[in-house]
């Protein structure tokens, strides 16, 4: 007797369908998986066979074998053990489902026969979608993030034991309530406010939220550079609907939606030690790296220069390419990961500057520290701000002006940039041939050109000013570049050599 | 133009130094400063004697065994060349020294050395862990000092010795004086320097191809820095640093000192401070060295910055008092911070200021048109 029911695999962030075969017929008790399962899919055999025996199912002694196709797919996860549950309840007969290969599963089992949430429940209800199927049957905890999946059935139950109830239509589950999608940043994230004094380092922040340029701060340890960055998120334009759907997919496919979406744009600071393969993504089968989580929100990389070179090198292409190609044996995979990059950075490796007499870090050394600075990554990045430490005065004054009023600024130069260069996209990502076309005023136009015959700019430093200068430029409604607004996108420039 | 020959018994004392290196090294050590050119006045036979006692006779015969072929042959193969103290190419200024090098060796334009003036040549020295300050003015004046005609004469050595070369090799003459073989880069990271240095200028030395460089090496070239040039100014130092050997050696031959003044709080600018204390030559710019070489208004050096409207003054004049980040110079002068942000990259394209790739600016050499008031 044989029976079939569908599933998924998760592979980086999205569904793979796969088809789980049993076979039960004559023979010794035996119980085998076929198909290039792992570790975790391969003791699925003990997990079934609890479940089944403790939900007062008889488990068959008799020949068992499930496949799982394609074959040629490695499958990785607990996620089967719904699906081989329930076609091995359909194959030995003790429950009649005919409508069995019009669903998909997805759940871990537990030994009582209760199910437990799984990761990428949401991409697995639209990979369901997308093939066809009528509804998918998942963990009651993870019904409501799949329910954000538009176009199909959602199916939760808590327990192995609620099948018959279901396809004898005794029982019908109430569809979940899709989790709520947060655009706005959360009521009670850090504010902008508390960044007091510092007037160049918060037009710079603006400048870079407006613009989605990438930042880098410098300056002494305590000046106020992580504060700053953990505030950034909080100035941001809200997600769109759109950008919030892929912002949960990816915090799914993780695990990480268990609470519910924290709300807002990601804000990620991986620590320095981190691998590349941590950063981008990685490992067989690829999981997501921080760039990823990262997707439509913001990268902080602290203490940039403490960052293994490998793994800065390795963020560059995902940079310029806005997504991450892992290829592996199998096949290429690409991740999505749009997200600014913010970096902080002190001046030296002991952080006081070389300026300050106490500093004693080796020329050498501080020349290797900095080498980080100027490297390949550096070379994406658009807008340096030297932080110092804020004076008494500074720090005991009044807080700054608040997240909120600045927040409406950045969307409204945003709105500019979007009737320019078409909905979603922003300064920073202008090619060159959009940059030449920005309007300037012909003082602007002089400044510029003057700096560029001076050879004191690069060509694409030359392309850098002019994006910046369109930032500002729409930060204070204007319609073409002033001199003003170019001197100071030259000011706010990254320095190409020291 | 005289060509570059040397005797060879000259040529021999060289590579008996090398040999030598690490016996110096071991009786040098721990007094490494003034001791090495004391050494260095000695005979080949004293010298053996006082540094290597049990291998000497050993070590004497084989350095008179060595054939002039091969020697030559290791310096044309190193792409070098040599002079000694018998040869028209070799400087006179040299000879003044009791302790000067019996050869030297060069890899480069042997040009730079024929018929050199001590008042022709300048010797910039400093500190190896400088300051973006001393950096910007070793760069400065190198590049005006050569521009100006005179021969800048440095280490090659990491902070100020290689700023002073690299402002020079930009515009004109340079010489690299080596503790080490002419045809050894070091320290290895400078190794593009040294190519541009040996392929616009001169790198010599008093050891031959390939020798490594010692502790003991680096004062003894010390001492012909300071007698090649009239002048030796000293950028930036600390109170007990070996540049200050070169201005001691360049003192007991009768050269002028100079000294970049610094800020009384900067270690690295106790020893320049020191000096003028005790009656250097005031160094602000190329021209206050070319006054005390040649005379006050012999040669004079034309430029003058752009003149400035008020607020870019109050900028310039913030960051004169050391206020380096934007924000502190937007608080200095009383600007927003954008404006203060504009009023820098403006100051930046008209040369007054430059900016590290820290995003902190300092003042650069070029003097201000705006009158000082008192």
């Amino acid at each position: 007797m044989l029976a079939t029911a569908r599933t998924f695999t998760l592979d980086g962030i999205s569904a793979r369908p796969v088809r789980v075969e049993v076979d039960v017929h004559r023979g010794l008790p035996n119980f085998t998986i076929v198909g290039l399962p792992d570790a975790a899919v391969r003791e699925a055999r003990e997990r079934v066979r609890a479940a089944l025996v403790n939900c007062g199912f008889e488990f068959p002694l008799r020949r068992i074998v499930v496949n799982l196709a394609p074959a040629s797919l490695r499958k990785a996860g607990p996620g089967m053990d719904l699906a081989i549950a329930a076609a091995l309840l359909s194959a030995s007969g003790q429950l009649e489902w005919e409508g069995l290969a019009r669903v998909a599963l997805a759940g871990e089992l537990a030994l009582d026969g209760s199910t437990r949430s799984i990761q990428g429940a949401l991409a697995m209800a639209e990979a369901a979608r997308e093939s066809g199927a009528e509804a998918i049957v998942l963990p009651a905890e993870n019904g409501a993030e799949a329910a954000l999946a538009e176009g199909i059935e959602v199916v939760p139950v808590e327990a192995l034991g609620q099948l018959p109830a279901l396809v004898a239509e005794e029982w019908e589950p109430a569809r979940p309530q899709s989790l709520p999608l947060q655009l706005d940043p959360p009521l009670g994230a850090p504010d902008l406010a508390d960044l007091r004094g510092q007037p160049h380092l918060r037009h710079a922040l603006e400048v870079a939220a407006a613009g989605g340029h990438s930042l880098l701060m410098v300056g002494p340890p305590g000046a106020g550079k992580s504060l700053a960055a953990s505030r950034l998120p909080s100035i941001l334009p809200p997600l769109a609907p759109v950008e919030a759907l892929e912002v949960a997919r990816i915090a799914s496919a993780c695990g990480r939606l268990g609470s519910g979406l924290s709300g807002g744009r990601p804000f990620r600071a991986p620590h320095h030690t981190i691998s590349a393969a941590g950063l981008i993504g990685g490992g067989t089968p690829p999981r997501p790296g921080e760039a990823t989580l990262a997707h439509r929100g913001i990268l902080f990389l602290d203490e940039l220069c403490e960052f293994r070179r490998d793994a800065l090198e390795a963020l560059r292409a995902p940079l310029e390419a806005g997504e991450v190609a892992i290829s592996r044996a199998g096949g290429q995979r690409s991740l999505p990961c749009r997200f600014m990059l913010v970096a902080a950075a002190n001046p030296c490796p002991c952080g006081r500057g070389e300026t300050d007499p106490d500093c004693s870090c080796a020329p050498h050394h501080v020349q290797r520290y900095q080498g980080k600075l100027s490297g390949a990554l550096a070379d994406r990045i658009d807008v340096l701000a030297a932080v110092r430490q804020p004076s008494a005065a500074e720090i005991g004054g009044a807080p700054g002006e608040s997240s909120a009023a600045v927040r409406d600024r950045v969307c409204q130069a945003r709105e500019r940039q979007e009737r320019r260069l078409g909905p979603g996209r922003c300064n920073a990502e202008m090619t060159p041939a959009e940059a030449r076309t920005c309007t300037l005023g012909s003082d602007a136009a002089a400044l510029l050109a003057d700096l560029y015959a001076r050879q004191r700019l690069s060509g694409r430093a030359h392309d850098r000013a002019l994006r910046l200068a369109q930032t500002i430029a729409d930060l204070e409604g204007a319609e073409r570049i002033g001199e003003e607004q170019m001197a100071q996108a030259l000011q706010m420039r990254r320095r190409d050599r020291g | 133009m005289a060509e570059p020959t040397a005797c060879l018994e000259c040529l021999r004392r060289s590579w008996l130094l090398a040999a030598l290196g690490p016996y110096i090294e071991k009786i040098a050590a721990g007094e490494v400063g003034r001791r090495s050119p004391e050494l260095l006045r000695l005979s080949n036979e004293d010298l053996v004697e006082v540094a290597a006692p049990k291998v000497g006779e050993q070590m004497l015969a084989r350095n008179a065994a060595l054939p002039e072929e091969r020697l030559v042959e290791e310096l044309l193969l190193a792409e070098c060349w040599a002079c000694c103290r018998h040869g028209d190419l070799y400087p006179d200024s040299l000879r003044d020294a009791p302790d000067a090098p019996w050869a030297l060796i060069g890899r480069g334009s042997p040009q730079l050395l024929d018929g050199l003036e001590p008042f022709e040549a300048v010797t910039i020295v400093g500190a190896r862990r400088a300051t973006s300050y001393g950096r910007e003015i070793a760069r400065e004046l190198g590049r005006e000092l050569a521009s100006a005609g005179m021969t800048v004469v440095s280490g090659l050595a990491f902070g100020i010795d290689a700023c002073a070369h690299r402002g020079a090799v930009d515009a004109g003459r340079t010489i690299a004086v080596l503790g080490c073989g002419p045809d050894v880069a070091y320290p290895a990271s400078h190794r593009s320097l040294w190519r541009r240095i040996c392929e616009v200028g001169l790198a010599i030395s008093e050891l031959p191809p390939g020798a490594t460089p010692w502790r003991w090496t680096f004062p003894a070239r010390n001492r012909i820095m300071a007698a090649l040039a009239g002048m030796t100014v000293v950028v930036e130092a600390a109170a007990r640093s070996g540049s200050l050997i070169t201005t001691d050696l360049a003192a007991d031959l009768g050269r002028d000192l100079g000294a970049v003044p610094g800020p009384v709080t900067s270690r690295v600018s106790a020893g320049p401070n020191a000096l003028l204390a005790g009656g250097a030559c005031v160094v602000r710019d190329a021209q206050d060295v070319l006054d005390a070489m040649l005379g006050p208004g012999r040669q004079q050096i034309e430029h003058r910055g752009p003149e400035l409207d008020s607020a870019l003054e109050a900028v310039l004049t913030a960051v004169e008092s050391g206020h380096s980040s934007c924000d502190a110079v937007a608080t200095a002068a009383g600007l927003p911070g954008p404006a203060a942000a504009s009023a820098l990259a403006r100051l930046e394209l008209l040369g007054y200021l430059t900016c590290s790739s820290l995003g902190t600016y300092s003042r650069t050499l070029l003097p201000s048109t705006t009158p000082v008031s008192l």
